[in-house]
């Protein structure tokens, strides 16, 4: 009811962040993910569809299948990009410390409910093993699909070559589609990361849970998201 | 593929039977090249039957013309100068185009379904409607046949004259060849003749000869005599089959695999949700120093 608004403040914006949130993911952040995210999803879709012809159908989503098949190497170049440019933000919060082996020993225990060990970084060695492992095989991905990239590059290619190529990019989009898997369901298990990916912040005390390392250095002032 | 929709052997990227109640003679060209004269003109005939114009190319230094297979060349004579033991100097012409191969690699690369279909009578075909240009069929090919459209993107190769054969015709190729190098029948009849030829040959002091009818991809429905016997010296390869690379990349154990590789995941994280359920400090009750 406008006559029981404050007369002269400003009507801010609803939004349910609290005031002492702490931010842990910039929206430069925060957009290219859900760019590479939304691009892994065409990729995966399109990829299945010519990977198994059980999901053949899948590829009318597309219009026809030929555009599809025109489609999925442009998108791939453009998840690169994208992946690249936002992983190069992060590789250094993603360098594994001697605290990391203690969080791996006790990963299960972690995964089974028990408490989780005490995480130094902004990320956990978890986190920082599927950093790398993206790493690789977006790289793999990038390079052998140029290899069989048609009609531009592929008849350059020697047929062993592409041979080569094409069986690694199956085997490289079935493991990181198993990487993207286990990054999806964490993201759900650990309530409050979805937030923090649509929205930039986490709560304190989930920033003093999973991460009280890099909140002890937040709170001092010491790190900030850029 | 109308003319021939009933007696499909095998068709790409098809999990289920095509329609296949026609049972169709198998047959096979036999390609003698110790009588072949390089004259061509199965190359002429090719393209007139099937109504192809290639570009007017670029000259490779020998008798090649033109240089290699493309979209609208299906067929093309190929030349080595070879120096052979007590031979001497030969001069080998090998017909290339499509084997036709029993087991072909093609068909197993192909992703996109139907867009490569085998008649029972051996003749594989490309289904250009149905292709979508990809390039897996090069990639399964032993012998580097397909070739794609620079406009359409599809790809191409000898039908075997699959329109002519489904209606009693031979192909094209074999009618208009002037001196017998090309046959074409029943492919038992074909390798009776191969063989037959061989023994006329031995006579004649090629020792070596024999009959390429690979049995790494199950044999072909195109079949060669070479005099000289060895198929390197043919430009082919000695054991062809398809590459172990291609077989385990479109296996169905590999596409199994695959899938059963995503539904593990879905099914693990489904199952851990609820023996363990969200991790969620923000919903627990605060501890002492929080």
């Amino acid at each position: 009811m406008a006559t029981e608004m404050h007369p002269g403040t400003q009507h801010e914006f609803a939004t349910t962040r609290p005031p002492d949130a702490v931010q842990r993911y910039s929206t430069g952040e925060r957009l290219t993910h859900w760019a590479v995210a939304l691009a892994y999803v065409v990729l995966f879709l399109s990829g299945l569809a010519l990977f198994h012809p059980f999901f053949y159908w899948i590829s009318l989503w597309f219009g026809t299948p030929t555009f599809m098949r025109i489609l999925h190497p442009f998108i791939g170049v453009a998840l690169a990009i994208l992946f690249f440019a936002y992983a190069a933000r992060l590789w250094r919060e993603n360098l594994f410390s001697p605290a990391d082996r203690q969080w791996l020993r006790r990963m299960f225990a972690y995964m089974n409910g028990r408490e989780e060990a005490r995480v130094e970084g902004k990320y956990n060695a978890g986190q920082k093993a599927m950093y790398w492992s993206m790493v690789a095989m977006v790289v793999g991905l990038l390079v052998t699909g140029i290899f069989i990239w048609r009609p531009y590059i592929a008849p350059s290619i020697p047929l062993l070559g592409r041979r080569i190529a094409s069986v690694i990019h199956a085997i490289f989009a079935f493991i990181m589609f198993v990487g993207i898997g286990i990054h999806i369901y964490a993201a759900v298990w650990t309530r409050g990361s979805m937030r923090a990916m649509t929205q930039g912040w986490v709560t304190r005390r989930w920033a003093r849970y999973h991460h009280p390392g890099w909140y002890d250095r937040v709170a001092r002032g010491r790190e900030t998201v850029r | 593929m109308a003319l021939e929709s009933l007696d499909i052997r095998r068709r790409s990227a098809s999990q289920t039977r095509a329609p296949d109640v026609r049972e169709r003679l198998e047959v096979a060209k036999l390609i003698d090249i110790s009588r072949c004269i390089g004259c061509k003109a199965c190359q002429a005939a090719c393209m007139e039957w099937n109504d192809l114009r290639d570009d007017v190319g670029q000259l490779g230094g020998s008798y090649d013309n033109p240089i290699d297979l493309t979209d609208r060349t299906w067929t093309v004579m190929r030349f080595y100068e070879e120096e052979i033991a007590d031979k001497g100097l030969q001069w080998l012409i090998v017909k290339d185009g499509c084997l036709h191969c029993a087991d072909p690699g093609c068909l197993k690369a192909c992703p996109a379904p139907g867009a490569i279909v085998q008649y029972s009578n051996g003749i594989v075909d490309f289904q250009q409607d149905n292709c979508i240009g990809c390039g897996y069929c090069q990639t399964g090919c032993p012998f580097n046949i397909p070739r794609y459209g620079v406009r359409d993107g599809k790809a191409y190769k000898c039908t075997l004259c699959s329109d002519r054969v489904a209606v009693g015709l031979e192909p094209a190729c074999i009618k208009t060849c002037p001196t017998q190098a090309l046959s074409f029948g029943a492919k038992q009849d074909m390798i009776d003749i191969a063989n037959a030829r061989l023994v006329d040959l031995k006579e004649r002091g090629f020792d070596k000869a024999a009959v390429y009818d690979p049995p790494g991809v199950s044999g072909t429905h195109v079949v060669y005599v070479m005099p000289h016997g060895d198929p390197a010296l043919y430009r082919m390869p000695r054991e062809a089959s398809i590459s172990p690379l291609v077989s385990l990349w479109r296996s169905g154990f590999a596409r199994t695999l695959g899938v059963l590789t995503m539904v593990s995941v879905v099914v693990a994280g489904f199952f851990h949700w609820m023996k363990v359920g969200p991790v969620d400090p923000d919903a627990r009750p605060p501890r002492e120093g929080e």
